[in-house]
């Protein structure tokens, strides 16, 4: 009897708890805030706060932003928890995919205006947010791949061309080491689990520009064996730009391996300059403006796009963006992702450097400098235009590839089984995801 | 700082602020309530389970039942939701989840994380901190300053791990030969010793199958932030040594070498291998380190950073819960041993 009155009391106390708890909780629609993550910090966070900025002020709604190296696992974890942001801007698409086939985002089709979407955005941006018939992810910018940095004033002083086709590169780089510089600066440090991503980059602009989209596609798909003549031959070209020993980059495997992919493009600035060229997509400029306060675009630095290594496939290049995915279906939320997609929004993040907009609307002459132009050009002429390759596969795939990459760099003489490796990862990984 | 984000959600707020003492103040004052309306000789045996009864009930909610259900889930197909029971034999798929942390020795599945924890960090990680942790308290324990200094080397205990992992990543970093070293620790090797700057988080010296000097690089790290602790521990217990008895064996003419083999360790055993057990734990679950300085690569794996990639960045839950089990069999007899050890010294207080 006693007993059964001290249990009566246990339960009350413990429901007591439970409730107030979940009281808590349920309650939590605030006002006027929106929350959103995305990995962005330092300039890229401060540039993407100017953007939300009129949108604040003109609404009054408050845009709460997080940010995190790490998130992959932190959005995993808030999902799983039942405790997600509103809005979350991902690099990898194939994450939000994942989310989608869960049912753990909102279908973007009754939320934004589809009709404007469809004028405005080409139907290639679409069609990668696009899961089961219905839109669940949409850019608000992008990049371009494979572009190959240089500083004019040290090519002027060198008399050196830029080069037109994949041989005229191979000279460049011999004709720079003869005279005792390094031609390449790489660095292949992230964070978190993305050490490598750099690395890959080069990987998928040869796969796509040697073997072609078709080749590219099953690589994705992962019915293309890393261990195929065509993927290893992606490997061994990249391996010839390395050099043996990765003799061709600056500080060899050891500077490539702990260097981070934001400060390794600096060497171009130096004097005497580190290395001449350095290859990464079109948003590196705002770290390089930010790293080297002094430098100017088209002055210091310029791009020429990686030249095709084969001409059966010229035009060819890997693009790559953060799309949005709506978890809470708030009013908030909805305004400010349909903000977001307006050329508006997309113009303030074009002029403060290093994102191309996907939005048509977005005029040329918002563009900082020509390069951006140039390079957002580039992007609307793209033949082949490929969204990025290890992004899109499955989460284990991808970060044993970039893992490839560091042991690549480290010694180019394992491939074969750095490559039968992957094919082992590549056996499982598409069944779990 | 913005605190306005503490505003944004007042109900929670208030739940935790007033809510949670409130309702912990009521279980006690009702529990106490009705134990003394027990008959007296009742009283005894049940009050004891009242007080223990919320941590009881803490201890199965988030340690008991998820490690049983991790182990339910080490055994079944990936992605199954293994808090609906229904699922449970459906889905069993033997050890296949073990096998695969088990496949291709030695380079394979979990053996490099395996080696690094069971091999590199139970080893250097353990020996190093004891020893230092040792010779420090003992060296200490015989000057003016003692206060001062331990405090100094027990301070980066107050360091989070990740503070601590960047603070090593600036120490380690790496400039090619022939610029100038950013790196503390590279900076010392090209000035003093003449040698090449070492990537030391990278370099897989002496080989790629044997990978030492960047384990060691990241065990120096933790040993850094660990040391401290087991000097504390140990330098308490020799303070508990009586000082007649050290005055004794000095009278009887022993040196003060003898005096520390003979006396002071045979004294101080029991509380050595109390503190070496629990390192041997912490190696065994070390974790940030390596998250923070190699995120595992360059054959740096651990055991913890394993579990915690195959369950976020492969979602793959069964892979996760295999390599916490592994986890758990390698942990558990420390553990116990550990318990023992506990207790016998609190016997012979």
């Amino acid at each position: 009897m006693h007993a059964l009155t001290k249990g009566r009391a246990l339960v009350a106390a413990i429901a007591a708890v439970l409730v107030a708890v979940a009281c808590g909780t349920s309650s939590t629609a605030s006002g006027g805030t929106v929350k959103v993550m995305a990995e962005w910090s330092g300039q890229e966070q401060a540039n993407f706060l100017a953007v939300v900025k009129p949108f604040e002020d003109s609404t009054g709604i408050h845009v709460s932003y997080e940010s995190t190296r790490d998130l992959t696992a932190v959005i995993k974890t808030r999902v799983a928890a039942g405790n997600p942001p509103d809005l979350a801007g991902v690099p990898n698409p194939q994450l939000l995919s994942q989310f989608a086939s869960q049912g753990k985002l909102t279908p973007l089709d009754g939320v934004l205006d589809m009709s404007a979407l469809h004028q405005n955005y080409s139907q290639g941006w679409l069609d990668l947010g696009t899961y089961n018939g219905k839109l669940y992810q949409v850019y608000s910018w992008v990049s371009l791949k494979g572009l190959v940095w240089y500083n004019p004033k040290n090519f002027t002083a060198k008399g050196y061309q830029v080069p037109k086709t994949w041989q005229d590169l191979i000279t460049l780089q011999g004709q720079i080491k003869s005279s005792g510089t390094t031609p390449w600066c790489i660095g292949l440090k992230s964070g978190g689990a993305d050490d490598g991503w750099p690395g890959s980059d080069w990987l998928k602009e040869i796969v796509l520009s040697q073997s072609g989209p078709a080749v590219y596609d099953k690589w994705v798909a992962g019915t293309q064996k890393w261990t195929s003549p065509e993927i290893k031959s992606a490997f061994t070209t990249w391996g010839t730009i390395l050099g043996s020993n990765d003799s061709n980059v600056y500080g060899g495997s050891n500077q490539i391996t702990s260097a981070s992919f934001k400060t390794a493009g600096d060497g171009l600035f130096t004097s005497p300059p580190k290395c001449y060229m350095h290859n990464q997509a079109s948003f590196i400029t705002s770290f390089f403006t930010s790293d080297n306060p002094s430098v100017q675009p088209g002055t210091d630095f310029n791009f020429f796009p990686l030249p095709d290594v084969s001409s059966q496939f010229s035009g060819a290049h890997v693009v790559a963006g953060d799309s949005w995915g709506l978890f809470h279906d708030t009013p908030q939320a909805r305004s400010l992702l349909k903000y977001l997609t307006t050329a508006d929004a997309q113009a303030i993040w074009v002029k403060a450097g290093g994102k191309l907009s996907p939005n048509k609307k977005t005029p040329l002459s918002d563009y900082p400098d020509a390069l951006s132009k140039e390079s957002a050009q580039i992007l609307v002429g793209t033949q082949i235009a490929k969204y990025d390759a290890t992004d899109n596969m499955p989460a284990d795939m991808r970060t044993a590839a970039w893992q490839a990459v560091l042991k690549f760099v480290q010694n180019q003489g394992n491939l074969d089984s750095i490559l039968a490796n992957l094919d082992k990862v590549q056996a499982t990984a598409y069944q779990s995801s | 700082m913005d605190f306005s984000v503490l505003l944004q959600d007042i109900p929670t707020l208030l739940v935790v602020i007033i809510g949670v003492p409130v309702v912990l103040a009521a279980y006690i004052v009702g529990g106490e309530y009705l134990v003394r309306r027990l008959p007296d000789k009742n009283r005894p045996r049940v009050r004891p389970w009242i007080w223990v009864g919320p941590a009881l009930i803490l201890v199965a909610g988030f340690l008991l039942i998820p490690a049983i259900l991790t182990a339910i889930q080490s055994v079944e197909s990936n992605g199954v939701d293994v808090l609906d029971p229904t699922t449970w034999g459906a889905n069993f798929v033997g050890f296949r989840n073990f096998a695969r942390q088990f496949a291709d020795f030695p380079t394979g599945g979990a053996w490099i994380a395996i080696r690094n924890n069971v091999i590199f960090w139970l080893l250097f990680y353990t020996l190093i901190s004891l020893v230092f942790g040792l010779v420090l308290a003992v060296l200490f324990d015989r000057v003016k300053y003692e206060q001062f200094v331990k405090s100094l080397i027990f301070m980066p205990m107050a360091i989070s791990s990740v503070a601590l992992g960047l603070i090593w990543d600036f120490m380690y970093e790496y400039q090619p030969p022939g610029q100038e070293q950013t790196g503390t620790l590279n900076a010392l090797v090209t000035t003093f010793l003449h040698h090449d700057p070492v990537s030391w988080l990278q370099d897989q010296w002496p080989g790629e199958s044997f990978n030492l000097l960047n384990n060691l690089a990241l065990i120096g790290a933790a040993t850094w932030g660990i040391t401290g602790f087991a000097m504390v521990i140990l330098s308490a217990a020799l303070k508990g040594i009586p000082a007649e008895l050290l005055e004794a064996a000095r009278v009887d003419g022993a040196g003060e070498l003898t005096v520390f083999r003979r006396v002071i360790l045979p004294l101080m055993m029991p509380t050595i291998v109390v503190v070496g057990t629990t390192l041997v734990i912490f190696a065994l679950k070390a974790f940030d380190v390596v998250y923070v300085m190699t995120s595992g690569n360059y054959g740096t794996d651990v055991l913890a950073y394993r579990m915690y990639n195959q369950l976020y960045l492969a979602s793959n839950s069964g892979g996760a819960s295999a390599v916490a089990i592994i986890l758990l069999v390698a942990v558990v007899p420390v553990l116990i041993f550990n318990l023992r050890q506990f207790r016998a010294v609190e016997a012979r207080r």
